[in-house]
């Protein structure tokens, strides 16, 4: 049995197969740690965390007995949990273990394998100082509330929340725009397979209505979050649609009785190529079949006055309420995610493709709309003036894989592209030009489609297009001017028709819902998963996961499998009853508080309260988030932090500075 | 040539920049061993005693990196970290060490290679300011062999689990 009398601690240095042994020579820092104060053991192991790794530590506790364990292998971030929960297993408290980062923070990072040793060894030397001021620390749980809420009601949200909801979980479902469906449900066709959109997807949507356990608020947007994992609080501000969702039974009517007798107002929903009325629902099968009042264009909410044949077709019913107001509804959920999706590239910030300025220059999202039965154009692939084109240019990569606009491809483009080439043969028979940098077909039936598309006569040009003219002066036919580098001259090839196959890009206020949600961005302003091999669909706030093309470009299956790994996760989460917090929180020394109130207002969480009787400051512990900035600022000492106090830093510095 | 490398600490917060430290590693992108990392769960929790402490055990700079303004883990606790580092670079000042001596670093979890080129720059320019010689300035506040019979002696007391 271990003698608790004498402070005995065991250093294992981990090679991490070559990882750290190529570059540090292990035998020599462990040699050194040997040196170390209270050292009682130290060795070295190919593999720490592998279960013999783990073994030898725990061995090592019971033969030895260690009561203190350094691992200095990779990042805590990575492998603390694992060297914590070896340590219990032994009998050990799981808080009295510290891990050097001698993987990622230096046999990485460093060239000069003599540096290298010497960083690591004052890391090693921290880590012992450190783990000497160690506590045996009592674990905190707290209960998770058994709900999830999905943000993002796209294809991904709507699978993850059906996921959950079969499950038997209660799911709130909080979507911005009128109706659930997002992308998905423009689109006409999915690649490979060519299976309708609508035929896949609606009876989804039709399904998130009638579960019981999803209650769905669309038109709506996430307000404010707060708490933490297992127990959010999310504010949703709920838009007034100016018609009551409990009494409208989805006949449509209204927008027939409209006073408007044209839709004159862009869809936005088709891109702007079809026309609308104040009163109007997105897409025929819209989710809820609920429609919606645009109060800037309405006449009896913009201007107070009209007939209201709207509420006159709705009669009996009574669902009119031009009186509604917003509304804020705060939710308690255990776990969040986060499917926001995508918003497709502007390519008008490209002065020579010319999109805005020539009528004949589409995006791939509009022609999406074109080639939709339910389109503006009833699927009819038509140009502005009622034409069809004979002729048409289809440009892959616009504002993807190109430094000035985003750098990154974004995965879906040349097999949408391939898709729309063969839908616009299908339907026009029309001469389809492909301008591409590369192909790049590597999903499961891709290859086989492009072959199929370029057997059915689609002309591949391999070359970035430089130029977009007019022929004549006005909206006539168009020239693609292209670098053809397979024949390695410029073309210059005339069509009727260019559609613009632009990028997955974040929305623009992905920023805002990142912050809210308090969680990271990559640099291109897609949402950050917490490792991206190992935790996809986690991210840095905990309870906080991430699902579909808000994390990154992805396509619809990629997308759909990400949901369900995101929905596992939830369910996961809340199955568990109680989720582990981290211990580091702070407390307040009572008889060194003076009672000076400093503290109380550098906290963010509300988490410190002056007794005022007794002259002191008093820390909620379950409020607590352990950031440690009271601890930090307390002019008395009296603040402290479990596991990052100031005896547990001070130490690590002096380790750090004296043993090299 | 002279090849003076020169000590540095950096306090980074869990969150963000360590994480950052992390993706460097992951990326291989190298940079200089000079720098010596410290994680803490926030940059606000630098107490500028660290920073001074650090300078006295023969620390030749000292980086700080958080989150960026407004991307803080714990809200905006990253804002009280930038007043303590104005009243910091003061007060090195009169005391004599370089303004130089002490830098912030704003770097996201995605910014490895940033974190890593402002651990370059920062060792850079502190080669050049050449060493601090601080050490002893507060020898007898530092006792650290006393310091180390302390822990022994309090060892036993804290394998008891706290709640
Ligand atoms: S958590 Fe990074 S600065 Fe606060």
């Amino acid at each position: 049995m271990s003698d608790n009398e004498t402070l005995r601690i065991g250093v294992y240095v981990c090679h991490c197969g070559t990882n750290i042994a190529a570059v540090i020579d292990v035998e020599a820092l462990t040699k050194f740690a040997e040196g170390l104060p209270h050292v009682a053991l130290a060795r070295n192991y190919k593999y720490m965390c592998s279960d013999p790794g783990q073994e030898l530590v725990k061995q090592d506790i019971a033969e030895y007995g260690l009561n203190r364990i350094v691992v200095a292998a990779c990042s805590p971030n990575l492998h603390e949990p694992t060297f914590r929960r070896a340590a219990e297993d032994a009998g050990l408290n799981r808080f009295l273990v510290q891990m050097a980062n001698i993987r990622e923070q230096v046999a990485w990072v460093t060239e000069d394998g003599e540096l290298a040793l010497e960083k690591a060894k004052a890391h090693v030397a921290g880590a012992v100082r450190r783990v000497a001021r160690h506590e045996a620390l009592q674990r905190q749980f707290v209960r998770i509330t058994p709900r999830a809420m999905v943000v993002g009601g796209g294809i991904a949200g709507i699978q993850a929340a059906l996921t959950l909801a079969e499950a038997g979980k209660e799911v709130v479902l909080v979507e911005r725009e009128p109706s659930i469906g997002g992308h998905m449900a423009m689109f006409d066709k999915t690649f490979p397979t060519l299976d309708c959109a609508a035929c896949i997807l609606t009876p989804k949507m039709t399904s998130v209505k009638v579960n019981p356990n999803i209650k769905l608020l669309t038109y709506s947007e996430i307000e404010s979050v707060e708490g933490s994992v297992g127990n959010f609080k999310v504010k949703v501000r709920r838009k007034p649609r100016y018609i009551n969702e409990d009494l409208c039974v989805g006949c449509m009517q209204c927008i027939d009785g409209c006073v408007f007798t044209q839709a004159k107002f862009p869809n936005s929903f088709d891109q702007g190529l079809g026309m609308r009325k104040p009163v109007w629902v997105p897409f025929p099968q819209a989710v809820p079949p609920v429609p919606v009042v645009d109060p800037e264009v309405c006449l009896q909410i913009a201007r107070g006055k009209c007939k209201q044949g709207c509420v006159e077709a709705c009669g009996e019913r009574g669902a009119f309420d031009f009186d509604q107001q917003e509304k804020i509804e705060e939710y308690e959920v255990g776990a969040i995610i986060i499917a926001t999706g995508f918003k497709a590239f502007d390519p008008s910030v490209i002065p020579y493709y010319g999109y805005g300025k020539y009528p004949n220059v589409y995006t791939s999202l509009e022609v999406e709309r074109l080639l939709n039965a339910g389109g503006p154009t009833g699927g009819k692939l038509i140009l502005r003036d009622g034409s069809t084109p004979k002729k048409v240019g289809i440009i892959h990569c616009v504002g993807s894989r190109d430094v000035n606009y985003h750098e990154y491809c974004s995965r879906v483009c040349c097999m949408y592209s391939l898709k729309i080439a063969h839908l616009v043969r299908e339907k026009t028979g029309a001469e389809v030009y492909n301008c591409y940098i590369d192909i790049r077909a590597p999903g499961k039936g891709f290859e086989e489609f492009y072959n199929r598309v370029q057997n059915e006569g689609v002309q591949f040009v391999r070359g970035k297009v430089a130029d977009i003219t007019p022929v004549a002066n006005g909206s006539g036919p168009l020239v693609m001017k292209v670098d053809d580098t397979l024949l390695g001259h410029i073309r210059e090839i005339e069509v009727d028709m260019v559609i613009l196959a632009v990028a997955l890009e974040p929305h623009a206020d992905a920023g805002e819902v990142r912050r809210n949600f308090g969680i990271s961005c990559s640099n291109e302003g897609f949402f950050l998963e917490k490792h991206p091999k190992l935790a996809p669909v986690n991210t840095a706030n905990d309870g906080v996961l991430v699902a579909g093309a808000c994390q990154g470009a992805k396509d619809i299956p990629d997308t759909v499998a990400q949901a369900d790994a995101a929905a596992a996760k939830a369910l996961a989460m809340i199955d568990a009853g109680e989720i582990e917090l981290e211990p580091n929180t702070a407390w307040i020394d009572e008889e060194m508080c003076s009672g000076c109130k400093t503290c109380i207002n550098l906290c963010p969480f509300q988490a410190i309260t002056a007794d005022e009787e007794r002259k002191i400051a008093v820390i909620d512990q379950a409020l607590c988030k352990g950031c440690g900035t009271c601890v930090a600022a307390c002019p008395s000492g009296a603040a402290k932090q479990h596991l990052f106090g100031d005896r547990q830093i001070d130490e690590e510095l002096e380790g750090l500075m004296n043993y090299v | 040539m002279s090849t003076f490398n020169p000590k540095i600490i950096a306090f980074m917060c869990n969150w963000c920049s360590y994480t950052a430290s992390d993706l460097a590693g992951t990326a291989r992108i190298k940079y200089s061993p000079c720098a010596r990392i410290i994680r803490v769960m926030c940059s606000g929790r630098v107490d500028p005693s660290f920073v001074l402490k650090a300078y006295a055990l023969g620390a030749d700079g000292v980086m700080i990196a958080g989150c960026h303004p407004g991307d803080c883990h714990y809200i905006n606790q990253n804002y009280k970290t930038m007043r303590r580092y104005a009243m910091l670079h003061h007060f090195i000042e009169q005391m004599g060490i370089e303004k130089d001596r002490l830098r912030l670093v704003w770097a996201s979890a995605a910014e490895g290679q940033y974190l890593a080129e402002s651990i370059d720059q920062f060792v850079e320019d502190v080669r050049k300011l050449g060493p601090l010689n601080w050490t002893g300035v507060w020898e007898d506040e530092f006792r650290s062999e006393e310091a180390l019979e302390e822990i022994a002696a309090e060892h036993a007391e804290a394998m008891e689990v706290q709640a």
